[in-house]
């Protein structure tokens, strides 16, 4: 049969993810016609809701919005498409031996909480409070801006390491030091500086591995604890919140105001490879070998997976590549996503308490986590792995039956290979079992409400998802990969060494986390070299 | 009397005759200082002293090798004629293997190295060679003073900029890959570049040694690049001074003498003197007090501010910097002394003479890290062996012979404490040299274990740590030994640093004493 003509666009995104469809509103916004290519036959990436067991609706990959900038939201109106947020009500650490610590959005009632387990923490929690605030609101304005390349002489990097110069020494001259020591520190350091109590340093360190190949004693985890609090400490809207109808609700309200602005998402339309013509990108081939026609193709996928699966690689520079695979992205984060017959009861829990409400973990010490780590150095899941468990369906009735609950399991450490072979669906169970039972340790009913569990190694997130080895933020966030070196030192500004082609996803500057803020940055160059400063 | 009032008998008075001490008397003496130089020990040197451990045995006490003093410093205070000899320079190091295909590094090993791996024989000299560059290009950070930051004074800024010059000068692709690899994990640079996990192992150790990490943590690169970048050019490679690095401290000793300087041993301090807000002197543990204008202590930052001059005298927040600063000691020093030479498997006796390496894989080191996290010994250790008395027979009866064994991962704060560890850990560390050296136990004639608890006590540098302060980038340039104090002056007027716990560190390196000698004639006249 012969093949119609190939269709055109001024814009093609590769894949539907956030930052690919955060991407193609802001161009569509200025007037582009932008069509979003996704692979699967639903949207949204790695910020959905599935329905995968009856009358359940599972975040089943990422699962709280706490990073999307409140600049994006406003921009694309996502409330005006849908979007709401709920935030937490609290959260808490359950210790082994049953205790708890609480965690709740009171600040008085957190104080007097932390004084239970130590009154010299409960002073010292003031005092990391404010200065993580203060690493926020330095890093806050990084987010949404180009990096500069530190070894160019372009009038334009020279002026933005000017400002960055700027912004770094008008923290003053103590400021700065604290600044700098942050962010190279490990995240066990960081807080014995402020805190005696185990279980408060354990609660709090959770966020600083969180999707990371570190452990908290590892330099640079110091600063994934900020990644993470950036939501969290943000006033914004709804900081470290659920978003009603679950993750997909940011996905559809997007896509919802891409619509409204002439663009188009189209699903089930795998790209099989990014094609150039005289040297500059010109459209896409669809597995079917279909051709699609653009001047720009922006790329929402990895940059493992756009340079060294999508592209020819004679069209880019060797150097380039070299850095590309040297770009580290490792699978060290596994999901659980459990459909419970009721709520399950945690004894060590006062009734009623809304620090169920909220993010429930079960390691209470730092040296508890340092061995998950441990253990995955050594190529096996965490025997005592760090669970990030949610039951959003206590706060978002639409996410489950009545009286029935959705329980969202985050798992920290699953290695993406295994030390004793290959993922099979036995070993995938037995990882189920470790969590279960990690989490049943503190739960006598737990195990009986459990009516189905969707388990996921970080092989079956890359299959999913499309994430090479299932890393959420597209590549880790250690120092050597961040700012300018992310991805690669030299290509921070979201081009390709290709003309016409754009990179948006979590691979590049800030990184992962459903934040947008890449995707917002990469159109940002794009208009820029367009011409149309928006 | 008040001695306040007294009129100050010296310029400087140093607290500490290490090799940092001395250095930055010989040079404060030089700039037309009076000087006084108070040794609690006996004998000159701290940390580089040689001393008996066995009947006849001696070795290098703490310290064992002698490659990072830059070549100019020898030869400023012309160590050479006062007595300075070296038994052995240029060093060779060579990795041990289980399976007896020891490892040559460096040139002469091309050979052995392309029969481990044909790729890495053809990437290793490539290796070498840029991170020689990058270490080069850092090089002059070590001498140079840490500029403050944020300040508005043209100094510090021109500083700033220098340095910022001197980077981009390397140009683009070699800044770039700085900036990549400074701060990342050894392991993953060793990862890109070979294959063979003996060359691996070899290499991430220099990476890890006296530092409180594993090679798979974050920042390990720079810690090697630190290392390259002090032994980069000038000097004499991996050294041995005859008499072991005892002799070291006795020229620089002699050489501080010649110079003016006043040396009083079995002087310990026991107080820094302050009055109106200015250090006024020291007081002695016999009572004596000693008025100086300016008083330089080399000891360890926390002994200096906490136990010598008293948080009485110092801001909280300034207090608790030192506080939190980390110096956890984590080697430990191991003599064993032989009434024949170590017949290592595998190993030519002309070899002995080299620089020995026990750290077969990287995972290796890390598995050894991982029990320092928990404040546990490792299990397999990795070690830094010597044979001095190949070079240097005068350190032991003849024929017999001397180990001095730099051991990984023994943490200052070991769970359960070291007094009845030390044995076991001991034992452990013979086990490991005996199935590298069969036929030792039989030579063996007396061992020596030092922990870090050990070498707490015997060299007076709080936790055992040999560079007073542990090495990592928050503790490092201008946040070393913590903000504020990164250029030799404390808080309290008249008081200077010039120990290991300043920049640039310690591993008898002799700079910063030199640095903290130019910053006190600059400031303190």
């Amino acid at each position: 049969m012969s093949r119609p003509a190939p269709t055109r666009h001024d814009a093609i995104v590769v894949g539907a993810g956030h930052n690919g469809l955060v991407a193609a509103c802001y161009l569509a916004r200025a007037g582009l016609d932008v069509l979003v290519l996704e692979r699967n036959p639903y949207i949204g990436g790695a910020a959905v809701s599935r329905r995968l067991y009856d009358g359940f609706t599972y975040s089943n990959c990422s699962y709280v919005c706490s990073l999307l900038r409140t600049e994006i939201i406003r921009a694309l109106e996502l409330p005006r498409f849908g979007l709401q947020i709920i935030p937490y009500e609290g959260g808490c650490t359950l210790m082994r031996g049953g205790g708890h610590l609480a965690l709740y959005d009171n600040h008085d009632a957190l104080r007097r909480e932390f004084a239970r387990h130590s009154r010299r923490d409960a002073e010292s929690y003031d005092r990391f409070v404010r200065d993580m605030l203060r690493h926020c609101r330095f890093i806050k304005p990084l987010l949404l801006r180009t990096p500069p390349d530190p070894s160019s002489f372009r009038p334009r990097d020279l002026s933005e390491l000017l400002w960055l110069g700027r912004h770094f020494s008008g923290l003053g001259e103590a400021r700065l030091y604290d600044t700098l020591r942050f962010f190279t520190m490990s995240c066990a350091d960081m807080l014995e500086e402020y805190f005696e109590s185990e279980i408060v340093k354990a609660h709090l360190a959770g966020s600083s591995i969180i999707g990371t190949a570190l452990g908290p004693r590892s330099p640079g985890s110091a600063y994934v604890l900020l990644h993470h609090y950036m939501g969290s400490i943000d006033g914004a809207v709804g900081a470290w919140g659920f978003a009603r109808g679950g993750m997909g609700a940011i996905t559809r309200a997007l896509a919802a105001s891409l619509e409204a602005s002439g663009g188009r998402v189209r699903a089930e339309a795998p790209v099989e490879r990014i094609t150039v013509r005289n040297g500059r990108a010109s459209g896409v081939v669809l597995a079917g070998g279909e051709e699609i026609r653009a001047p720009i193709v922006v790329s929402n996928l990895d940059v493992k997976r756009t340079f060294l699966e999508s592209v020819d690689p004679r069209e880019l520079p060797g150097e380039f590549l070299d850095s590309v695979r040297k770009f580290k992205i490792r699978g060290s984060s596994g999901k659980l996503n459990i459909a419970l017959d009721g709520l399950p009861q945690f004894p060590a829990i006062p009734q009623g308490s809304p620090c169920t409400r909220g993010d429930m973990h079960v390691t209470d010490t730092l040296e508890m986590l340092e061995r998950g780590y441990d253990d995955w150095k050594e190529g096996r899941w965490s025997r005592s792995p760090y669970v990030d468990m949610l039951i959003p369906s206590q706060i978002d009735p639409t996410m489950a039956p009545d009286g029935k609950h959705y329980m969202s399991v985050f798992v920290q450490y699953c290695p993406y290979r295994l030390a004793d072979g290959e993922w099979t669906a036995a070993k995938r169970q037995a990882f189920g079992e470790t969590v279960i039972g990690a989490i049943a340790r503190h739960s006598p009913n737990f195990r009986d409400l459990i009516l189905h569990a969707e388990i996921r190694t970080p092989q079956d997130i890359e299959n999913d998802v499309g994430l090479t080895e299932g890393n959420i933020f597209q590549g880790e966030l250690s120092f050597d990969q961040l700012l300018f070196n992310r991805p690669v030192p030299g290509y921070a500004q979201y081009r390709a060494p290709l003309k016409g082609l754009y990179m948006c996803g979590a691979s590049t500057h800030p990184g992962g986390g459903v934040m947008g803020a890449p995707g917002a940055n990469a159109a940002g160059e794009i208009l820029r070299d367009l011409g149309r400063h928006s | 009397m008040s001695a306040g009032a007294a009129a100050a008998r010296y310029d400087c008075i140093v607290i500490g005759g290490g090799h940092n001490g001395l250095t930055c008397a010989a040079y404060l003496a030089r700039a037309g200082r009076s000087v006084l130089v108070l040794e609690a020990a006996e004998r000159l040197g701290g940390a580089a002293v040689t001393r008996e451990f066995a009947p006849g045995f001696s070795v290098s006490a703490c310290a064992h090798l002698l490659h990072l003093m830059p070549g100019s410093l020898v030869s400023e205070l012309d160590l050479a004629t006062h007595g300075l000899k070296l038994a052995a320079e240029r060093m060779p190091t060579i990795a041990l293997s289980a399976d007896d295909a020891h490892l040559p590094l460096g040139p002469e090993g091309a050979a052995a190295l392309a029969a481990h791996s044909q790729r890495d024989a053809a990437a290793y000299p490539l290796y070498c060679e840029r991170l020689g560059r990058l270490a080069a290009a850092l090089r002059p950070v070590l001498s140079a003073t840490p500029p403050r930051l944020g300040s508005a004074e043209w100094k510090d800024r021109t500083a700033l900029l220098g340095l910022g010059w001197r980077l981009r000068a390397l140009g683009r692709r070699d800044l770039r890959e700085l900036l990549r690899i400074g701060p990342m994990c050894v392991q993953d640079l060793l990862d890109e570049h070979f294959e063979s996990s003996l060359l691996k192992g070899a290499l991430a150790f220099d990476a890890v040694l006296g530092s409180n990490y594993g090679p798979r943590s974050p920042g390990t690169v720079f810690t090697l690049l630190y290392r390259l970048a002090a032994a980069a050019g000038e000097g004499a490679g991996l050294a041995q001074p005859a008499g072991g690095l005892g002799s070291l401290s006795e020229a620089l000793g002699r050489a501080a003498r010649a110079a003016g300087v006043e040396i009083r041993t079995g002087a310990p301090v026991t107080r820094i003197r302050v009055h109106e807000d200015r250090a006024a002197g020291v007081v002695l543990q016999s009572g004596e007090e000693i008025a100086g204008r300016v008083v330089v202590s080399s000891a360890d930052p926390k002994t200096t501010f906490l136990r010598l001059l008293g948080s009485e005298h110092l801001d909280a927040g300034f207090v608790r910097r030192i506080v939190h600063l980390r110096a956890r000691g984590l080697a430990a020093k191991l003599h064993v002394a032989l009434d024949g030479p170590p017949q290592f498997a595998g190993l030519a006796p002309s070899a002995l003479g080299a620089r020995l390496l026990w750290a077969p894989t990287p995972q290796h080191i890390e598995r050894a890290y991982n029990h320092a996290k928990y404040r546990e010994y490792s299990s397999s250790p990795v070690l830094e062996i010597t044979v001095p008395t190949i070079a240097d027979p005068t350190l032991a009866p003849a024929g017999c012979h001397v180990l001095s064994v730099v051991a990984q991962y023994a943490p200052y704060e070991l769970a359960g404490g070291w007094t009845e560890a030390r044995p076991r850990f001991t034992e452990l560390l013979i086990d490991t040299l005996a199935a590298l050296a069969p036929g030792l136990r039989a030579q063996l004639r007396h061992a020596e274990l030092l922990t870090p608890a050990d070498i707490e006590r015997e060299f007076r540098m709080t936790g055992g740590h040999w560079h007073h302060a542990e090495l990592a980038l928050d503790q490092f340039f201008v946040l070393r030994p913590v903000p504020g104090v990164a250029q030799y002056r404390a808080p309290v007027g008249g008081l200077f640093l010039c120990g290991a716990g300043c920049h640039p560190g310690g591993g008898v390196m002799g700079i910063a004493g030199r640095n903290a000698a130019r910053q006190v004639v600059r400031e303190a006249a």
